[in-house]
């Protein structure tokens, strides 16, 4: 590392008398974005979204921090890539976890507060309640008011918001009664007829009538006055319902009442550990869950037994600095590297395509039968590792063929000195030198397998599906996979919650491996050493 | 006399088993490359098939034509040219602007010294180590409410997508530039310096010349991940004309793949026709870089 004393201070392009204009360009650009993103954070507020709108206030304050502050000037170098990696990076990690505890998903989609809100918006018409027969009247600007009668024959005229008032023909612009005693004209409305009243769909919408005592139209024939169906308590954090006097306490984001009679909607609720005591416990999905773990294993150790093999056999084969047409050969070689995996995924499925691919009718003309690769679980794992060994062989090939070059040959010559079989070479002299210098990349690759979701989801969706199971699994399902369908599929329903709890898991078992490879090789030490 | 013979017999008997193994080796060179290239030239051949079905394929195919590309190329529910765009206008401004954060972040991480510096490259490279696939449902949960205020920036935008990718953008590709900036001797910034340049200039008229070589092997490899990504294209993405050209193709894949084979092959192919040709162009840089630890994503 560089000595010059004169590095490990902080350089100061924009000394004392840096120009004016760039610093107040600077901050009128400042107020602009801060203004901004002020406004846009109080919008998720508003709209219930507290996590990321506590989220972006950080972000906002330290990017005021680090344009602001002298000591901060090398982080402004980064402070674009540095908002972008916590807002899309970090945020949604820490999101995860959040999620991972409560019970996000179907039915529990929306805040505690919308969800009160949307309950509170019940009505009753109780016993006590007045019944109107009604009369609508609407204004060119939309508005509406009502003339009601009751049934002792008190007309009264309904506004939105405003107390019920009993005015005469003549006052507040009340034209003539006809004979039923209804106005023809309201000053500023215009009367509707009965089959217009009846099919406007605003207007059993409104709520005439001043706060608590709020009159609603109920059919063509009858308005009248409701009540809130339920009441919050938050001191028992419960809905009581005021009709029947039953409580639904809060039960992981439902209201339910002692009977298990659940008020909808359901809300985001904290249910601790809940989502992981499923992933390890429940025995609905002990099944599956088993079959897949033991997969995504059994599917990263053999693609990468398989894979390494067989480039490490060719770039054995083809380390020959004199053996011809060496430069061409590898370039046909590295062919299917080239391509998009997501295309050559995409073909395989086509060419082991039951009855119509190249392979099964070729295997068909050979043998008269062909492996059922999308039907049958044993063959769909065999198919996918066969498309998986074409995907990334080459890449081994290139890896290895490169460490193989710096291994010295003066080994090799002793080893023949003392008379040891090609073999006996391999095994003592290249494998645990090249180990050496390809280890890490064998430990990414595995990490990278092991949450290979573009090859399961793309060659069959995990298929074969497992039968009887509660959420969607299939035979070669990985857990990324299978975290997809519980998040996205949608035909049973999104739980975002359990999702994210065995997000959390992979989470763990590959920062435990990546962990355990920087520990073994060391390659932490290098790192701090090359910083 | 005889012991001379005998060291002739010797010489001839390895020749010809070097012989012997290099045509093994050839042998085993041609098998190898037959499975490399069959599914390739199988799409090729598919998508010159005129009948276009899956079923009706051979590798020769009879009265081989561009019937397949021209149908593919005036479909409306297969919108070839709208779906490469979408790529190549995701693809081309994630890799210039995340070229760009890349750059400037390495300059500072090389030049500067500064409080948490060896923590923040360290927890980058930590950082990396999550996929971020597995952030997946949190970020079209994020996406969805960012959407709620500023449907431009919501589900279903490119702009929310190219934000997405950008995230990654502070990632191994800092060590990456951060090593060959080391590599810059100093001395030329601090002459630059004496002569009253400030950071800014000395960055950008100084070091990025030098840089050039680097930026395009960089920005390329940047453009390729995009181009071929899919999963969160997949997620953030809902309709038919903003699709990329990998979330299309898996689109169409899944609907129609057996009866319009041909259709399908010829888009495949004419997808990955750019990638195959920067790689092979390439190939001598990318495999120097895989070897310094890059995994193909």
């Amino acid at each position: 590392m560089a000595s010059n004393p004169s590095l490990n201070v902080p350089q100061k392009p924009t000394s004392p008398a840096a120009p004016i204009l760039p610093r107040l360009v600077r901050f009128g650009l400042l107020v602009v974005l801060d203004a901004a993103a002020i406004w846009f954070i109080s919008r998720l507020f508003n709209l219930g979204y507290y996590p990321l709108a506590g989220g972006l206030t950080l972000i906002l304050l330290f990017v005021n921090y680090v344009l602001l502050r002298q000591e901060a000037y090398p982080l402004r170098w980064m402070i674009i890539g540095l908002v972008l990696m916590s807002m899309f990076v970090i945020y949604p990690i820490l999101f995860t976890v959040w999620v991972a505890f409560t019970n996000y998903g179907e039915g529990h989609l929306i805040t505690k507060e919308q969800a009160i809100d949307q309950i509170l918006d019940l009505k009753y018409l109780p016993e006590s309640g007045r019944a109107f027969s009604w009369t609508a009247y609407k204004s060119p600007e939309g508005d509406y008011a009502l003339w009601l009668m009751d049934a002792e024959g008190n007309s009264y005229l309904a506004l939105p918001g405003e107390p019920l008032t009993q005015p005469q023909p003549g006052e507040a612009g009340i034209g003539e009664l006809d004979s039923k005693g209804v106005p023809a004209t309201i000053e500023g409305y215009q009367r509707l007829n009965a089959i217009v009243a009846a099919t406007d769909k605003n207007l059993t919408q409104i709520l005439f009538g001043e706060e608590g005592t709020t009159i609603q139209v109920r059919s063509p024939s009858e308005a009248a006055e409701l009540l809130s169906l339920y009441e919050y308590d938050s001191d028992r954090d419960a809905m009581i319902n005021q009709q029947t006097g039953v409580v639904y306490s809060n039960i992981r984001g439902l209201f339910s009442s002692p009977t298990g009679e659940l008020l909808r909607p359901g809300f985001i609720a904290s249910v601790q550990l809940a989502n992981f005591r499923d992933f390890f416990l429940s025995p609905a999905l002990r099944g599956p869950l088993v079959r897949i773990v033991t997969w995504n294993f059994a599917f990263a150790i053999l693609s990468l037994l398989f894979n390494f093999s067989l480039g490490l056999a060719i770039a054995i084969m083809f380390n020959d600095p004199k053996f011809p047409l060496k430069k061409l050969i590898r370039s046909l070689l590295i062919i299917p590297y080239t391509v998009p995996a997501l295309i050559t995924i995409l073909i395989w499925r086509g060419m082991l395509n039951p009855e119509l691919g190249v392979i099964d009718r070729f295997l068909e003309g050979l043998f008269g039968w062909a492996p059922p690769w999308f039907t049958d679980q044993f063959w769909a794992k065999v198919a996918i590792l066969l498309v998986n060994l074409w995907l990334s062989y080459p890449y081994f090939m290139l890896i290895c063929s490169g460490a193989l070059q710096s291994i010295s040959e003066d080994y090799y010559a002793a080893a023949q000195v003392d008379g040891a079989s090609p073999w006996q070479q391999f095994w003592n002299i290249t494998l645990p030198l090249l180990l050496v210098s390809v280890g890490p990349l064998l430990v990414a690759s595995f990490t990278f397998n092991f949450n290979n979701f573009n090859l399961i989801y793309l060659f069959n969706a995990g298929g074969p599906p497992i039968a009887g199971t509660p959420t969607p699994a299939g035979h070669t399902d990985i857990l990324i996979s299978y975290v997809y369908n519980l998040a996205f599929s949608g035909s049973r329903g999104v739980n975002y919650g359990f999702a994210s709890a065995i997000t959390i898991i992979i989470f763990i078992i590959v920062g435990a491996i990546t962990l355990f490879q920087f520990r073994y090789t060391n390659m932490w030490e290098e790192v701090s050493e090359n910083v | 006399m005889s012991s001379l013979s005998s060291v002739q017999q010797l010489r001839s008997s390895l020749k010809l088993q070097r012989r012997i193994s290099v045509a093994v080796r050839l042998f085993i060179a041609v098998l190898l490359i037959i499975f490399s290239i069959f599914p390739i030239l199988w799409v090729l051949s598919a998508s010159l098939n005129p009948t276009g079905t899956l079923a009706t394929q051979k590798l020769i195919p009879d009265n081989p034509g561009f019937g397949n590309y021209t149908e593919l190329l005036n479909s409306t529910q297969f919108p070839f040219w709208t779906w490469f765009g979408n790529s190549f206008k995701i693809a081309s401004i994630t890799a210039v602007l995340s070229l760009g954060i890349t750059t400037v972040a390495a300059y500072a991480f090389s030049r500067f010294r500064f409080k948490g510096r060896k923590t923040m490259l360290k927890g980058i490279l930590l950082i990396q180590v999550f996929p971020s696939l597995l952030a997946l449902v949190a970020t079209f949960l994020m996406i969805s409410q960012f959407g709620d205020v500023v449907p431009l920036l919501g589900l279903n935008t490119h702009a929310s997508l190219i934000l997405v990718y950008l995230g990654g953008a502070m990632g191994i590709n800092i060590w990456l530039m951060k090593g060959f900036l080391d590599t810059i001797p100093r001395d030329i910034d601090e002459s630059a310096m004496v002569e009253g340049a400030n950071d800014w200039q000395i960055f950008t008229q100084l070091i990025l010349p030098l840089l050039r070589p680097i930026l395009v092997v960089i920005g390329l490899i940047s453009y390729i991940g995009t181009y071929g990504e899919f999963v969160l294209a997949r997620v953030l993405l809902k309709s038919n004309e903003n699709y990329t050209l990998m979330v299309g193709l898996e689109r169409f894949a899944g609907a129609q793949m057996s009866q319009r084979w041909g259709v399908f092959a010829a888009g495949a192919l004419m997808g990955a026709l750019p990638i195959m040709i920067i790689y092979l162009i390439l190939q001598d840089q990318i495999v120097g870089g895989l070897t310094t630890g890059a995994v193909k994503g």
